[in-house]
């Protein structure tokens, strides 16, 4: 096997910047107030993530202004974000809609390289300043066909000179989509496609909804006639929407291992200090024995999201299994952490006013996002050969 | 942690390995010279183990240049030192004697140990003393130039092969339990130390009872200072575990999910929902330790050794008794036969032959043998995560004061 399971320094010195911003700007307790006050996205952090660490851009290639990075420093900085359950939409813009613009503009071969609309996008969103996301249900997942919920409407008059094509329907429990300023909306219709619609269009309406995961805000999206531009189509936005959704998966396995790497540091801080029965409970056997169980599945999701995260970079065909096998794990491994967080914290742990619930949340919904570790593991049936009954 | 190696001032390439094992190759043909004098000649070129230093059948390169000299080796069909016949020997004799042995110590063991003409088997656990290897009784008294040692070791496995065992004893009981230990080399043909098959719960016998009874150890034999066997036997710990649970590179499906999944394919009408369902998870599950055994693989290549070892044997434990305990539900009515319950001394331990209900049955010691999983997960709770020990009633007493 070639893929370095490691971290390079490159990835540590972007992990330990993206810490130390994150630390700083970005503790639980303001996370925890944005989501009371009806700003769920912080557009600071984001700004500071992007111009800061360059974390918009790590996956857009330099010519269009992006730091030409790779999944792997783009799953290293996941971790960060999971760590601190960012509010910033990182995960649908520089990973999904990245990726879907990435894919289509490697299809669209009669456009020269670095021209058309898709590298365009990218070069305004390498700093950050313009985000944009897919319009797909966050429960998505590779592999489960083109989502048919949006389709192509009839057009009005002067949108074929103008090339613009009219779009309808409605996507529920998007994730990133709220902030974004474009729509990568892969559509159903002659010819099946995918296409760009500015968020400020006529026609598009966005409404948010209450999240289970309230750090990443979710929104119905309702296309009314909104007016989209074909970026790709047919074989080749089916295949940028499935290159986005297994990115997707592959970074958020990622984040799920930060996510259980901080509830288990968090505890085993916790267990240190608190003390019953004249002892640490951390003392405690029953204790010891949980998080060394812990700390053990967090080395095993270590391995597969590094793997995971390797095979995108290189475009190893194994991609397909390690995608499905980091996913399966690492939702496993991350809402099991949170819970043991919140049970190993105590009353405490139960209560608004400790961030454990924030952990939780994301947790839980992150397992569900981009398909259940079920789904995956039935992926890997026909992936590894291992035919049902 | 495991040696790795003392650079030397040259750095070699792998190709530069392959090109050294080639001129070795053609300087000793493999297929006239009889098998010994073949793989004495590789240890004494530096081409057996190449992170281990010059003089010790290595060049004191880094342990990620082993796979290119195997490599080549295998292709030129030379014979191997059959390291399944002493794993012991190869995974945690060598390098305990390579860190704390002397230097003739050295030189008299490790050619022996490495092309397998002396097998080596570990004397640590007693009746009395497993989990709390330290509380052992086993005395070794200082006579002279030599050591007169007294007592019983079990579940020693290969005992019955070994020319040496590694002996864990006590030379001072009037200190608290660690530091009245010592560490030794045991010569297994030397009188007094007799060997006696214990039979297992699979049927045959892999392991011994070995009974000490007057045995004479020289001194020059004692592998560290003495009082300093505690510190010894660490090393030689550390190794057990990463030699069980894993750091080697091994193919997808390897190990005890390949006859599962093997059967799963074979029998499509075994197969069921309930079944499928399972299988699929132990796969994943099985892929996943495979990555991570390759992760802590590519950290020790490195030199940058993790505490993930201990990790490693744990999963393995885990998931060779699950994943045979699915294969003997999956085999339904085959499942019922076992092949052969007759006493046998094999010559080696292999886990994943025989049928389901053996693999089964075998797979239950994989976690007690190397340190129970409980105690593994003990020393991650203390050592890696840093939570507090418990109350201890032992510690801080002599070892004949603690009571029993
Ligand atoms: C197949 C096999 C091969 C072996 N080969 C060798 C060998 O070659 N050489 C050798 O020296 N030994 C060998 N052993 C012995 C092995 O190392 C010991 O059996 C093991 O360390 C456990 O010790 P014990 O059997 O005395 O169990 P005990 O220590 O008595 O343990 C009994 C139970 O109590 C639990 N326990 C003990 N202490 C604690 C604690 N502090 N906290 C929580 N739970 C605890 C244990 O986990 C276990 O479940 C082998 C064992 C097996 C099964």
């Amino acid at each position: 096997m070639s893929a370095d399971l490691r971290y390079s320094d490159t990835e540590r010195a972007l992990a330990s910047a993206l810490a130390d911003l994150l630390a700083a700007q970005s503790g639980w307790k303001d996370v925890l107030a944005r989501t009371e006050a009806g700003e769920s996205y912080d557009a600071g952090l984001w700004r500071a993530v992007a111009s800061g660490v360059g974390c918009a851009g790590l996956l857009i290639p330099e010519p269009l202004g992006g730091a030409g990075a790779s999944y792997r420093e783009l799953a290293t900085a996941a971790e960060q974000f999971g760590a601190f359950v960012a509010p910033v939409p990182y995960l649908g813009s520089a990973a999904v809609a990245t990726t879907a613009l990435l894919s289509a503009a490697e299809s669209t071969v009669n456009t020269p390289a670095g021209s058309g609309a898709s590298a365009d996008l990218l070069r305004r969103m390498a700093g950050g300043g313009t985000t944009a996301a897919l319009a797909a249900e966050f429960a998505a997942s590779a592999g489960s066909g083109f989502p048919g919920s949006l389709r192509l409407a009839a057009l009005r008059p002067g949108d074929e000179s103008a090339g613009v094509a009219r779009l309808r329907g409605t996507v529920r429990s998007a994730a990133d989509a709220l902030p974004a300023d474009v729509l990568l909306v892969p559509a159903d219709g002659v010819p099946q496609g995918l296409y760009l619609v500015d968020g400020t269009a006529p026609g598009v309406h966005r409404v948010p909804v209450s999240s289970l995961d309230m750090t990443r805000q979710l929104c119905d999206i309702t296309l009314d006639d909104a007016p989209g531009r074909l970026i790709v189509s047919g074989e080749a936005a089916a295949r940028a929407v499935e290159d986005a959704l297994a990115a997707g998966a592959a970074i958020l396995a990622a984040e799920q291992l930060g996510l259980a790497q901080r509830c288990l540091d968090m505890t085993v801080g916790y267990v240190k200090e608190r003390r019953q029965f004249a002892r640490p409970v951390g003392s405690f056997q029953a204790i010891k024995h949980r998080l060394a169980d812990l700390w053990v599945s967090v080395t095993q999701a270590r391995a597969v999201s590094r793997y995971a995260a390797a095979c995108l970079a290189s475009g190893d065909e194994d991609t397909p299994v390690a995608v499905a096998l980091a996913k399966a794990y690492c939702s496993e491994v991350a809402t099991h952490a949170a819970e043991e967080c919140v049970q190993l914290h105590g009353g405490i742990g139960f209560t608004w006013e400790h961030p454990a619930h924030l952990y939780l949340k994301r947790a839980k919904a992150a397992s569900v996002a981009f398909g259940t570790a079920g789904a995956h593991r039935s992926a890997l049936a026909s992936l590894a050969s291992i035919a049902p009954p | 942690m495991l040696d790795d190696g003392v650079l030397s001032e040259e750095t070699l390439t792998g190709d530069e390995i392959r090109e050294r094992v080639r001129a070795f190759l053609t300087a000793h043909d493999p297929r006239t010279m009889p098998r010994q004098d073949f793989l004495n000649a590789r240890w004494d070129a530096g081409l057996a183990w190449v992170h281990y230093p010059p003089g010790y059948g290595g060049l004191g390169v880094p342990r990620a240049l082993q796979a290119a000299a195997d490599e080549e080796f295998a292709r030129a069909g030379a014979p191997d030192n059959a390291p399944e016949r002493n794993p012991i020997g190869l995974g945690m004799a060598a390098p305990t004697i390579l860190a704390f042995g002397s230097g003739e110590q050295k030189s008299r063991w490790l050619r022996a140990l490495w092309t397998g003409e002396e097998i080596w088997c570990q004397l640590f656990s007693e009746p009395g003393a497993g989990s709390d290897l330290a509380g052992l009784a086993t005395r070794a008294v200082k006579d002279g130039d030599s050591w007169a040692v007294s007592g019983q070791k079990v579940w020693t496995s290969v005992a019955h092969h070994a020319k040496w065992g590694l002996l864990l004893a006590r030379t001072d009981p009037g200190v608290p339990k660690h530091q009245g230990l010592s560490y030794f080399a045991c010569d297994m043909t030397a009188p007094g130390v007799e060997v006696r098959p214990l039979r297992q719960l699979t049927g045959e016998a892999e392991f011994n009872e070995v009974f000490l009874t007057d045995a004479r150890i020289p001194d020059a034999d004692r592998i560290g200072q003495t009082g300093e066997g505690w510190r010894v036997a660490q090393t030689t710990l550390m190794n057990e575990r990463v030699a069980i649970g894993g750091a080697r590179a091994l193919p997808r499906e390897s190990g005890m999910i390949s006859p599962a999944v093997t059967l799963w394919r074979s029998r499509p009408e075994l197969r069921t929902p309930v079944l499928h369902d399972r299988l699929l998870r132990l796969w994943a599950d099985a892929e996943v330790a495979r990555l991570a055994g390759e992760r802590l693989r590519q950290q020790l290549a490195a030199g940058e050794p993790g505490p993930e070892g201990s990790a490693a044997k744990l999963v393995f434990a885990r998931l060779n008794q699950e994943i045979s305990a699915f294969e003997v539900e999956l085999a339904g009515a085959d499942g019922l036969r076992y092949d052969d319950w007759a006493m046998k001394r094999p010559e080696t331990s292999n886990l994943y032959g025989r049928g389901p209900g053996f693999r089964y049955l075998r797979a239950r010691g994989n976690s007690i043998e190397g340190g129970t999983s409980e105690i593994l997960r003990n020393i991650i709770a203390e050592r890696v995560l840093g939570l507090p020990a418990e109350p201890r009633a032992d510690k801080d007493v002599p070892w004949k004061d603690v009571p029993r």
